[in-house]
């Protein structure tokens, strides 16, 4: 009896599955039939990607990745992302929040500086991703962005008072007006997309702050409650600083958060004459 | 590398060195049992590097200034005391500071 048992329910279980697989082969083949008959054929991309590694310090190379954008994301850094995960593990790039609200995966893709996870995979047969342009490579498509912090610290980007607020201890109110100001400047997230496409931030990067820094320098000076407007706008006086910029404007092109650098800059300049 | 009182270096040459002499100088800043061991370290690495790395391959020459740079500022805040290094693969080595 219990042999009997035993006989019938291992050949239970090797039923079963076997009725499953049927299944699933069934709805595997009405999916093909499905995709071949809205004309679902790979669509091959290839990617050329720039790589470099300190563990093998040769010479920079564009590396070719082919993916098929069928089985991909809608934006570069989906195509990032599988080929990391699939074809080679070790492309090293920088991401975090995959919808441009942190500024870590800014990259040079097809000689435009922008967020991969902004930017939508181009329908052409091949792109070119690159690191930012004029940044040190630290490996791949990760640049150092010491300099680039260092001078947004350089413009002290924090509320200063000479005076106790209206009620101590307690926030210091701002008028809907006032506040208004600051819009297209408190979105900056310091992507570096905009100071790295400035030819002049190129020829000088350690002396010119950049459309990034100057454009926060702005946003502190134009607000209410900050009381060191006069003190902000002499320490961006500078030749090299402030007036490096050319009004080429590349910043406003490349902002992948469709802020207006260059316009900023301008109010600056404005503000110094006035002063 | 003509490390002897050669006539003309070049400029990368010449930052190599700076580099090498701001080392020693922060080194004078640590008490002197740390210093002699920030030196050897730091002697060791660049002598290392002398010796392997392509003195044609700039790229890489440019990366281990930059982060030589870098290591250096972190070593010349007060608050680090000493420099330790790591072997690792038996052939690179990478300098932390604690």
């Amino acid at each position: 009896m219990a042999t009997g048992l035993i006989r019938r329910a291992i050949s239970r279980v090797h039923s079963s599955p076997a009725a499953k697989l049927v299944v699933a082969r069934a709805h595997a083949s009405e999916a093909k039939a499905h995709q071949s008959e809205s004309k679902q054929q790979p669509n091959i991309k290839s990617f050329q990607i720039y790589r470099w590694s300190p563990d093998n310090p040769g010479k920079p190379e564009l590396k070719e990745y082919k993916i098929d954008l069928k089985e991909c994301g809608p934006m570069v850094l989906d195509a990032l992302i599988k080929i990391k995960n699939e074809i080679d593990p070790s492309l090293t790039f920088r991401r975090s929040c995959r919808e441009g609200i942190c500024g870590s995966c800014a990259m040079n893709i097809d000689g435009c500086n922008g967020l991969a996870c902004l930017t939508k995979i181009d329908s052409g047969a091949e792109s070119t991703i690159t690191p930012l342009p004029h940044m040190f490579v630290i490996k791949d498509l990760v640049v150092d962005m010491t300099n680039f912090y260092n001078q947004y610290k350089s413009i002290e980007p924090w509320l200063k008072r000479k005076t106790e607020p209206p009620t101590p201890g307690k926030e210091i109110p701002q008028s809907k007006s006032d506040r208004a100001k600051l819009d297209g400047m408190y979105e900056c997230i310091l992507c570096a997309c905009c100071s790295t496409s400035c030819p002049s931030y190129w020829w000088n990067p350690e002396s010119y702050l950049g459309p990034a820094a100057l454009l926060h320098a702005n946003r502190w000076i134009m607000d209410s409650r900050d009381e060191y407007t006069q003190e902000r706008l002499d320490a961006v006086n500078d030749e090299f600083k402030l007036y490096r910029c050319h009004t080429i404007l590349n910043c406003s092109r490349a902002c992948p958060k469709g802020l207006n650098p260059g316009k900023h800059i301008q109010n600056i300049k404005r503000l110094e004459l006035a002063s | 590398m003509g490390a002897s009182i050669g006539p003309r270096l070049s400029g990368m040459q010449k930052q190599v060195l700076a580099l090498y002499r701001g080392f020693l100088r922060a080194a004078r800043s640590k008490p002197v049992e740390e210093r002699r061991q920030i030196e050897s370290i730091v002697s060791a690495e660049f002598h290392k590097n002398s010796k392997q790395v392509d003195r044609k391959n700039f790229i890489y020459i440019e990366y281990l200034l930059h982060r030589g740079k870098k290591q250096l500022d972190q070593l010349k805040s007060p608050d680090t005391v000493g420099l330790s290094s790591l072997s690792v693969d038996s052939s690179r080595t990478r300098n932390s500071s604690s």
